[in-house]
């Protein structure tokens, strides 16, 4: 079976990818990046909603949550795109948003802000978490000092809920990037928009998506890596220490090199 | 400033936790320059009253001033309402808090520690809240620690920066919640130390405290609080040679 694969064609995917290929990997990334963005913003607005005095406003955000979390991604992003327009005969995402500096595709945009939507459903509960796991004497002693709430809030509580945070949020990224394809049924070429149109010309799916999930997987290792430094770094402000880039080098490959002493 | 203008007045103060009533009308006036020491046995309210002064925990019923300011309420049609979040931020200001778990801000060193409030509530240039921290730090004698983070400090250099950083606020009161329990023995002394020296140096304090050696050294008046009542006031020497109350006894025979 392996033999009927046409190699040559995953390779050219992965060693030589042409433009099309490029322009739709940077789909991807800055679908993710941006519906991430939004869905932190959104999580962080909704996490201090919940906080609120005002049960109304504690009620919406609760309301939020039960949506976004509990409906289908690909049922929001078709809900986000085409629902104004079906519903009430409204256009709100033109076909090309414009931003002055740049535009950008209607459908994108509307991806991102569907993606965005769900993501701060999730992001809501894991900022909350965040924000609960920082000792409560914390804000005793910033109110002690004269801070109002909100000023406790941004100074002292939240940057180090980060701490707390960030580690669920690599994980809420990485999924991102996977989630990210399903905005291809609203007719953005992303990644795996770019490999289903591909499969569709040639009848090689096997290829196609080997190729693909490939590429998904190289997109997802670089993100562990960048989520590993940041939080290392996190871990060394928390604990005052001052490393310098070799020495933090160094002790990352502690582990490895004592696993490889002791295999030998 | 008259010496004995009153800081402090707490009147006839009742809190509630539920159905559990843990201050039944406390009355306690704290003049400046006194140094006061609550001393009772755990579940007599101290905590509970000293956290009430600068708005931590509500009240019930009765007040409580600071430099002649209603604390967390104020006057509305003859009825007493919690004042706005901004209003009561201000006033506490007013009123230094050292905590039995000192609760330093761990992502901050030292010195940031101390300065955080006088730059951000303030607004004090942040060259003259360094100069002024540096100094607090250095008055607490941790002047070689200013750019270390709270993880690095042992508990009692901790609450020594938690001093410094109550202080660096100009508080006309300062309020010390158990301060030393938390700590190791051994550090117990330096922490004494910086507070024995401050409250020589003049500043108003309510300290709760097991500690009877400090009560007797440094104590203006000593204040014996049982079942959310105070029960018994007087100088240290009244209250550790002969003590009125019956309870009073009992509890310090048990203690000292």
């Amino acid at each position: 079976m392996l033999a009927a694969l046409e190699w040559h064609i995953l390779w050219q995917r992965i060693f030589h990818p042409d433009h099309v290929f490029v322009l739709a990997l940077w789909r991807t990334v800055y679908i993710s990046v941006l519906a991430q963005l939004l869905g932190v913003v959104l999580g962080l607005i909704g996490a201090i909603m919940r906080m609120s005095h005002f049960l109304p406003v504690r009620l919406l955000s609760g309301l939020y949550v039960l949506v976004f979390r509990g409906t289908p991604l690909i049922v929001q992003i078709f809900f986000v795109y085409f629902g104004a327009n079906l519903l009430f005969g409204l256009t709100l995402i033109p076909r090309t948003v414009n931003f002055g500096a740049f535009t950008m595709d209607g459908a994108a945009f509307a991806g991102i802000v569907a993606l965005g939507l769900n993501e701060g459903a999730y992001m809501r509960e894991i900022i909350r978490a965040g924000i609960d796991a920082v000792d409560k004497g914390q804000l005793e002693a910033a109110r002690s000092l004269g801070m109002p709430y909100r000023l406790a809030m941004r100074r002292i509580i939240l940057p180090q809920a980060t701490r707390f945070i960030i580690p669920p949020l690599g994980n809420e990224f990485n999924s991102m990037m996977k989630n990210s394809s399903l905005v291809f049924f609203i007719g953005v070429t992303e990644l795996f928009g770019d490999a289903e149109i591909r499969y569709s010309t040639t009848f090689k799916p096997v290829e196609y998506f080997l190729a693909v999930a490939f590429w998904y997987l190289v997109l997802t290792t670089v993100w562990s890596v960048i989520q590993a430094q940041i939080e290392r770094k996190l871990a060394v402000s928390e604990r005052g220490d001052e490393l310098s880039f070799r020495e933090r080098v160094f002790e990352a490959w502690a582990p490895v090199a004592a696993w490889g002493r002791g295999a030998r | 400033m008259t010496p004995d203008a009153t800081i402090m007045r707490a009147e006839d103060v009742v809190k509630r936790f539920g159905r559990l009533e843990v201050l039944k009308g406390v009355s306690l006036e704290v003049h400046s320059g006194e140094t006061v020491c609550i001393i009772g046995p755990s579940g007599s309210g101290k905590t509970t009253f000293i956290r009430c002064i600068n708005h931590l925990e509500t009240i019930d019923s009765g007040l409580i001033e600071v430099n002649g300011h209603l604390i967390g309420y104020r006057k509305q049609n003859g009825e007493l309402v919690e004042d706005s979040e901004k209003n009561i931020a201000k006033q506490r200001c007013e009123i230094g808090m050292v905590f039995q778990r000192f609760n330093l801000f761990p992502h901050k060193t030292a010195l940031e520690n101390v300065i955080e409030a006088p730059v951000c509530v303030r607004n004090l240039p942040k060259r003259q809240a360094i100069q002024e921290g540096e100094a607090l730090l250095a008055r607490v004698g941790l002047a070689d620690k200013r750019d270390v983070y709270p993880g690095k400090l042992s508990g009692g250099q901790q609450q020594r920066v938690a001093i410094a950083r109550a202080l660096a606020m100009k508080p006309a009161l300062m309020l010390f919640d158990e301060p030393t329990s938390a700590l190791d023995p051994e550090t117990i002394g330096e922490v004494l130390v910086a507070m024995e020296e401050l409250a020589h140096a003049g500043m108003t304090m309510i300290v709760v405290t097991h500690e009877m050696g400090f009560a007797r050294e440094a104590a203006d008046r000593v204040v014996m609080m049982d079942e959310g009542c105070i029960i018994e006031e007087g100088t240290p020497e009244h209250f550790f040679t002969s003590p009125d109350n019956d309870r009073t006894k009992q509890f310090l025979s048990k203690i000292l």
